[in-house]
């Protein structure tokens, strides 16, 4: 990869920047969400619409991460940007593409997951260092401490996305030269995996609910009737 | 029973200043002190009209005080925010102003937690999914999922730090607000069934003209499905999808 290549994937960058941002430091908008990000990432290459249909696909998944307190969760910001630009990039009809980029996706998520958890340590590391000055009631350790924090969150989403890009585009564009499989079956896999997951989440969440259970079966029956009624 | 004490006026600006900074309430989210700097980081604006201003001793020792350990949900954290800055200002004791900081946070996580992240969240992703489904433009799609999330999600921050303001430490009344109590359950139905409505529509969008595929899809989502909520409390489906997506790719390479 050369020079201008990186500074081409400079704009991505900035925007897994910002979206990793989100995901928990500021401003906690959801703009972090695949749905949202994915299709952010595909228009900035031009193809929205394929950038929202790997969202869709990564929303699946997300409906299973819940930021509660402490707990551990992919990162999905700077993940939907990569998912969402290598599905995007490549033309309707490629083999495997959407599977590839899912992959690829989650991968990212993952590692954005770990880097969240060690920005955290780090976050605690430099409170401890201003824990002095923040006894004696220092306004301006408190507000730089804050400052510090969210600007190692940019950095942090934003060397993910960079890197992520660097190693799975070219990994992507060997990989997907290699198969055979059709596009339909490519999708057909990832909607699966990724439906049984979305599935099981929502039913973790309202399945506790007096009478949730019926709302999601009959849901589901109403939802497969409009599909085939869209066919 | 004391009547409520009407609020001291405080200024709009120091009002929107407290509310931005809420927004970057988790900035340095850690470990060992929680949202403990963003709940001080957030209260300064505010505790800069203690008497002494910012160089005085009380804003020196409610800075200190508040910067401590405290963990809440996020968008809850701004009906503390609201009810410390009130009490510091009035000029409450402070051991009354500590139990309010043992107290709170319990009720403030949980409601939150299962308000927004568990209702709120799912629910607008299964909006946006519908309409996706339903074949809206990209533009519409992410505006309706933003749309949706932050009506709850700005309103939250907004009517917490008044509530908080205006209420002082005697805010947990605020937390019976039908929303927060009953909101969570009529919410899950809501998301289930819209959820219910939206999987087979989105999922249909995205294989677009693979109907022969159809009934194999929904035979592994059935299965999937299952077999993710069996493993529930070992693994995250999410991890299973990787492994499963990885195999898949490895078997299409080498076949």
């Amino acid at each position: 990869m050369t020079f201008t290549d990186l500074m081409m994937l400079m704009p991505l960058a900035v925007l897994g920047a910002v979206l990793g941002l989100d995901v928990v430091s500021f401003p906690q908008a959801m703009i972090s969400r695949p749905i949202v990000a994915s299709t952010l990432a595909g228009a900035l290459i031009g193809q929205p619409g394929r950038g929202l249909v790997m969202g869709v696909a990564l929303e699946f998944f997300a409906l299973e991460s819940m930021p509660f307190g402490a707990s551990r969760y992919p990162e999905w910001g700077s993940a939907s940007v990569v998912g969402g630009v290598l599905f995007a990039q490549t033309a309707d009809g490629t083999a495997g593409a959407m599977t590839v980029a899912a992959l690829a996706a989650l991968l990212t998520a993952s590692i954005g997951g770990s880097s969240m958890v060690l920005l955290r340590r780090a976050n605690a590391v430099w409170a401890r260092k201003q824990q002095a000055r923040i006894t004696r009631g220092s306004g301006s350790a408190v507000v730089a401490l804050q400052l510090v924090g969210m600007t190692s969150d940019l950095l942090r989403g934003g060397a993910l996305t960079l890197v992520a890009l660097v190693v799975f585009m070219p990994l992507y564009e060997a990989v997907t030269a290699t198969l055979t499989i059709s596009p339909v079956l490519s999708r057909a896999v990832v909607v699966s995996i990724a439906s049984a997951v979305g599935l099981a989440a929502v039913w973790k969440v309202v399945h506790t609910t007096v009478g949730a259970r019926w709302y999601l079966l009959g849901g589901l029956a109403m939802g497969f009737g409009i599909a085939a009624a869209l066919k | 029973m004391n009547a409520p004490v009407a609020a001291p006026h405080l200024p709009l600006r120091v009002r929107a200043a407290m509310l931005l900074r809420l927004f970057a309430i988790q900035g340095v989210w850690n470990y060992e002190t929680m949202v403990g700097n963003g709940i001080a980081f957030a209260l300064e604006p505010a505790l800069r009209r203690l008497p002494g201003g910012h160089t005085g001793d009380r804003f020196r020792a409610a800075m200190a005080r508040h910067s401590g350990y405290f963990n809440a949900h996020p968008y809850l954290a701004s009906v503390a925010v609201g009810a410390l800055a009130r009490a510091e200002l009035d000029g409450v004791p402070d051991a009354q102003i500590e139990r309010f900081r043992v107290a709170a946070p319990g009720p403030l996580g949980s409601v939150g937690d299962r308000l927004v992240w568990a209702g709120w969240v799912p629910f607008s992703s299964a909006v946006a999914l519908l309409a996706f489904g339903l074949g809206m433009s990209p533009a519409g799609v992410v505006l309706v999922f933003l749309g949706t999330y932050n009506v709850l999600h700005l309103g939250l921050r907004i009517w917490g730090l008044h509530a908080g303001w205006t209420r002082g430490l005697g805010v947990a009344s605020a937390l019976a607000n039908p929303v927060l109590r009953q909101g969570p359950a009529h919410v899950a139905r809501a998301t289930a069934l819209i959820a219910g409505v939206a999987l087979p529509v989105a999922a249909d969008g995205i294989i677009g003209s693979g109907r022969a595929v159809l009934g194999g899809v929904l035979a592994a989502v059935a299965a999937g499905a299952v077999m993710v909520t069996l493993l529930h409390g070992r693994i995250e489906g999410w991890r299973v999808a990787t492994f499963a997506l990885a195999a898949f790719v490895l078997y299409a390479m080498v076949r």
